[in-house]
């Protein structure tokens, strides 16, 4: 019992510990831009997910389940719906957006103006 | 006897604490699709402000480190409880407690200094999209500290040395907030910065 204790402890710290690097870590790249555009977003995200899986571990526990998974069933899952929907979504939109006009309400006005007549 | 009700109330626990994790799998969804909503209207700002002019980094890096401290604390509370330490569970809770107001706070005041801007959740599709995603996650917050009062309250009152089943709940939904929070950090700070 005792010795559990102390291992959960650990885990806190060591959770703990890292999540706080990998915060510094996106926050510092970010605000000095240490990198350039497309590595800087694309480290970003592999820090917030290596981040995920640090407290999926460490503060959540997950994957310590004895028998049938079904913690790790359900996450998996949920996981499938995240990427279906928001990487859905993005692909959708980003191509109707590309076929319809970005404009500010004055762009809108001189738009109309010069070629529609109105 | 005592050996099989102790069976069937651990195969209880672990039923509620499933059930439990099943709805946070579905609040995971609910974000998923706040998510979504947000990285398509991110550059609809109808000629309004932008994340870039609006967002204030070393503010919102204070909000991640209270939240993730008190990720960290509510860990502390629950391992106090099962010590069977009540005193040591409800101290780390009031600290988890004192960090969730703290990080209420640097929200609703970073809300306010938006909308005295002008810059409400009505100027512009960006805008109804950052406060619908962020103010979600602030109302979860918000739950959160109250069940954390009630639990505090219930320790302090019942004569049961802890309430461990509730308070292992009460710990994923907060680790889970924390988790949810990083994601909101990253895609929606960060990124609103650097583009």
């Amino acid at each position: 019992m005792n010795e559990n204790v102390n291992k959960r402890y650990w885990s806190y710290v060591i959770g703990f510990v890292v999540s706080i690097i990998l915060t510094l870590t996106s926050y510092t790249l970010v605000q000095k831009h240490l990198l350039p555009m497309a590595g800087l977003v694309a480290t970003i995200v592999v820090l917030a997910v290596a981040q995920l899986v640090t407290q999926l571990i460490f503060f959540l526990h997950l994957g310590e389940e004895k028998g049938a998974r079904w913690k790790l069933m359900t996450f998996v899952f949920a996981l499938i719906m995240v990427v279906i929907v928001v990487g859905g979504s993005v692909w959708v939109m980003y191509h109707l957006n590309y076929n319809m006009m970005h404009m500010t309400p004055s762009q809108e006005k001189t738009y109309m103006q010069d070629n529609e007549g109105l | 006897m005592d050996r099989v009700i102790e069976v069937y109330k651990k195969a209880a626990s672990e039923r509620k604490t499933l059930g439990f994790w099943i709805y946070l799998m579905t609040d995971i969804v609910l974000f998923a699709t706040l998510f979504a909503t947000y990285a398509v209207l991110r550059d609809s700002t109808f000629g309004g402000p932008a994340g870039k002019d609006l967002f204030d980094l070393p503010s919102v890096l204070i909000e991640t480190f209270a939240l993730l401290t008190s990720s960290f604390t509510v860990g502390l509370a629950l391992l106090a409880g099962t010590r069977g330490k009540r005193g040591e569970t409800v101290f780390w809770l009031l600290v988890t407690a004192a960090l969730g107001v703290l990080f209420l706070t640097l929200e609703l005041s970073e809300f306010g200094r938006f909308v005295a801007a002008g810059a409400s959740w009505q100027r512009s599709g960006f805008l109804s999209a950052f406060f619908t995603l962020v103010g979600t996650h602030g109302a979860h917050i918000t739950v959160g500290l109250i069940w954390m009062l009630v639990m505090i309250g219930r320790l302090i009152h019942s004569n049961k040395p802890t309430d461990l089943g509730r308070l292992a709940l009460l710990s994923l939904f907060w680790h889970f907030l924390d988790i949810v929070w990083i994601f909101i950090f990253t895609f929606v700070y960060l990124f609103g910065v650097i583009s």
